[in-house]
């Protein structure tokens, strides 16, 4: 029970990177798609904008997992790095790219610099959700079985579910972060720029919804157990999810942004938990069930204390930090500054 | 011969085959240690900054807007806009560091993980709060009021500390553990309080902070002790280099003291540690200090000794015993002449750095009993800002070796006495592979910092972010 409620957690944290980070990784991308360095300009300034102030808090939720993960289920932590080690290893390359050459990018002011700052950035963008997708489809179709580097190096992460799982975390991060962006374009941008966000929304929606319909049959033919759980358990989830993601566009269509954010992120969230509730309670092959992966009951609840004690500080802190951007500057503040 | 050679990327290929499908070598236990002592290393400069910079910004911005001076506010700037490139890059090579801990280590992680995960978890929550106050208060400079801002500043500097401490609980672990039972093979009875509050926490911890503290002050003072070396003699220099020259002067008396805690903590606790900081290799009474040299088979080599020295800093008496590296088998001993030459180093340039202190103090004192009122315009002051030019360098060279000493002192052992690192390296081959990939990345990001950051020092006049407007016309010579 207290295993289950830790894992509970745990996966509220990996669909909060995934909402949030994730939607910092596809601005990357549309950063890398916005044309040539004059015409993209304001795009980029728009994505800048947006993901500036927030991207590092968004980022701390991948820690967050990971710790959760050695904290509470070591051995499953300790099967998964170092299977995984490889495709692990280019994320984190990936990791520190873009967060680095983001900020290098801000911090510079000639042209050449920023170009390669931002293309840096902006690759890393792509390649990393892709590696964290190709790991997931690991563990999810079953590769990753328990011990220590017990699974193979290289067919760990490069088979049909990874690379499924690679191409739809890309595609799905692009698509949260049109999304998003859409609103911060109507907010600031111009109606020329809501119109390009709108239309990458609604091609990178189709396209996920595409990737995800090849998928049942990648899932099928690659992944049984987990197709099996997807279809039967974890069906409604994954039904819901279907219909989250079509409301979405159909909102994008009427111009509802904030309607629109809350079922794209509805749909992505929904996939994850039915990836959760399709697996549970194995969590690696060939019998590693949560109860038996988790720690003593006293780590549990020591993490768990830890976690809703720094919950207590950490929503009002994040609301903060969410809002204070979302509008414009108060003539208040803007009046202390000029007293200043 | 066989015909493999087709294609010119073949050679490359079959290497990167060999690696991955051999098994895993001695050579890829080294290439996982050279990898995360390497991004430790790297990493452990930006944390250290982390920790120090937020402050020495609110202390610039605090006595700008009391004073209404901009030549404070100016610095508080500009020291924020670092701030922000050091965070960021400090952020992603801290992330790393927890992926590391699985990439290589899951032997350790496996087995431990749930008992230092607490701190971990704590340390996880302390980063959170720093990222998310960070992003305001860098980007509501002007969106809040004066005073709400600087308040946004107090939660970066405190987590920055608490994460500090917890991280270094951790490791205190590492050199202590505790709050476990093995049974059977089974890690059982965890109690993660008792793991994270082991004996060595306090000492560590405070050492570690204080250093963090000193090293942020002294690296930024000394960029701007050459400035004023060059002439550039403005408020603004002269601020630039005191308000984080006189924190540092503060904190190196503190940290001389909590020294020769931990090191008397050391010889309690992890006697083979001490032996080898200090190249005791028999156990026996009147043990000299040796400064610097090499190891021998049966001693230090070309030191200078300070007869009964160590037997009088441990027991206060020349008959007090001190333990020497004989008491374990060859096998279960440190490498000697790294983990003495670091010991060593580090207290020299602690020394240096508390000299220079007592330096500027005196010149101070002299300067109010003569009636003047500027220490700097006294005999020797180039000497000093010379010297004090070295002071970052010498805080950085202090800090690293204090980690060599503690990391290579523990050797074999990654858990004191109870797993080798050997037993905790990933057994996947091709760990080599992760290294080379890690240099080339880390080379990059180092050049690009430091380009980066010297740009942004260089910018004249500031940039004219719409936040900055206020300390534009600010003249910096």
């Amino acid at each position: 029970m207290l295993a289950d409620t830790v894992l509970v957690v745990m996966w509220l944290g990996l669909m909060c990177y995934a909402l949030f980070a994730g939607a910092d990784f596809g601005a990357g991308l549309w950063d890398l798609v916005a044309g040539g360095s004059r015409r993209g300009r304001p795009q980029r300034a728009l994505i800048e904008h947006a993901i500036g102030p927030v991207w590092e808090a968004n980022h701390v939720w991948l820690i967050f997992v990971l710790v959760m993960l050695w904290s509470a289920f070591p051995e499953v932590f300790a099967a998964v790095m170092s299977t995984l080690y490889l495709p692990l290893t280019l994320t984190a390359l990936g990791i520190i790219a873009r967060g680095a050459a983001f900020a290098f990018r801000k911090a510079s002011t000639e042209l050449w610099q920023q170009r390669l700052f931002g293309g840096c950035f902006a690759t890393s963008s792509v390649i990393t959700p892709f590696f964290l997708g190709a790991v997931a489809g690991g563990v999810a179709s079953g590769r990753v079985p328990s011990g220590l580097a017990a699974g193979s190096t290289v067919t760990s992460w490069i088979n049909p579910t990874s690379m499924l799982g690679g191409v739809l975390a890309v595609v799905t991060c692009a698509h949260l972060a049109a999304v998003y962006l859409c609103a911060d374009a109507a907010r600031g941008g111009g109606p020329e720029m809501v119109r390009a966000f709108r239309l990458r929304a609604l091609v990178s929606g189709l396209v996920a919804g595409g990737v995800a319909l090849v998928g049942i049959a990648v899932l099928d033919a690659d992944a049984p157990r987990l197709f099996h759980g997807l279809t039967h358990r974890a069906l409604p989830l994954v039904v819901l999810s279907a219909v989250a993601g079509v409301a979405g566009l159909l909102l994008l269509l009427r111009s509802l942004w904030g309607w629109a954010r809350a079922a794209a992120a509805l749909a992505v969230a929904l996939i994850l938990w039915a990836w959760g509730v399709a697996q549970y309670p194995l969590v690696l092959e060939p019998d590693l069930t949560v109860a038996r992966a988790a720690a003593p009951p006293s780590v549990l609840a020591a993490v768990l204390i830890v976690f809703l004690a720094g919950a207590l500080l950490l929503i009002p802190s994040l609301g903060w930090l969410y809002t204070l951007f979302q509008h414009p500057k108060t003539g208040a503040a803007a009046g202390a500054e000029e007293a200043r | 011969m066989p015909a493999v050679d087709q294609y010119p990327w073949q050679p490359a290929a079959a290497v990167v085959r060999d690696w991955l499908a051999g098994p895993a070598t001695s050579g890829d236990l080294s290439a996982a240690r050279a990898q995360m002592g390497f991004s430790l290393a790297w990493h452990i400069i930006l944390a250290c900054l982390g920790v120090g910079l937020p402050l020495l910004t609110l202390i610039a911005e605090w006595w700008g807007v009391r004073t209404g001076d901009p030549s404070y506010r100016l610095l508080a700037r500009r020291w924020a806009r670092a701030m922000g490139v050091l965070f960021a890059v400090g952020a992603v090579s801290g992330t790393i560091l927890s992926f590391e801990m699985g990439l290589l280590w899951p032997g350790l992680m496996g087995r431990y993980g749930q008992v230092i995960g607490l701190p971990f978890a704590i340390e996880g929550i302390a980063f959170f709060i720093e990222a998310i106050f960070l992003g305001i208060y860098l980007y509501a400079w002007d969106r809040l009021p004066p005073r709400i801002h600087m308040l946004t500043a107090v939660p970066i500097i405190v987590a920055g500390i608490a994460s500090a401490f917890f991280v270094v609980c951790a490791n205190a672990w590492m050199n202590e553990p505790h709050g476990f039972t093995v049974r059977d093979g089974r890690v059982v009875d965890v109690d993660p309080l008792a793991a994270m509050f082991n004996p060595a926490s306090p000492p560590q911890t405070v050492h570690m902070i204080l250093a963090a503290l000193m090293v942020a002050a002294f690296l930024t003072a000394s960029v701007y002790a050459v400035a004023l070396l060059r002439g550039r003699t403005d408020r603004y220099h002269r601020a630039g280099f005191f308000i984080p020259f006189i924190l540092g002067a503060v904190v190196s008396p503190v940290q001389l003291v909590v020294g020769d805690w931990i090191a008397r903590f050391v010889a309690d606790h992890q006697p083979i540690k001490l032996a080898a900081m200090e190249g005791v290799f028999t156990t026996s009474s009147h043990v000299p200090i040796t400064l610097g040299g090499i190891a021998g088979d049966h001693g230090i080599k070309y030191g200078l000794e300070i007869p009964n020295g160590l037997s009088l800093l441990v027991g206060f008496s020349p008959n007090t015993v001190i333990e020497g590296l004989n008491q374990v088998p060859p096998a279960l001993r440190p490498p000697v002449t790294g983990t003495h030459l670091s010991f060593d180093l580090m207290v020299l340039g602690g020394l240096f750095l508390l000299g220079l202190g007592v330096w500027l103090l005196l010149a101070w004192w002299r300067t109010r009993r003569r009636g003047e009122t500027d220490p700097l315009a006294r005999r020797g002051t180039r000497l000093f800002l010379w010297l004090a030019s070295l002071s970052g360098l010498a805080s950085v060279v202090s800090l690293e070796c204090g980690w060599v000493v503690t990391e290579e002192g523990r050797q074999p052992w990654v858990v004191q006495g109870i797993l080798s690192v050997r037993d905790a390296v990933n057994p996947a081959p091709g760990l080599m592979i992760g290294l080379w990939l890690l240099l080339a990345v880390y080379a990059a990001m180092t050049v690009a910092t430091v380009y980066v950051l010297r740009r942004l020092a260089g910018e004249r006049p500031v940039p004219v972010a719409p936040q900055e407007a206020d300390v534009t016309g600010y003249p910096v010579t």
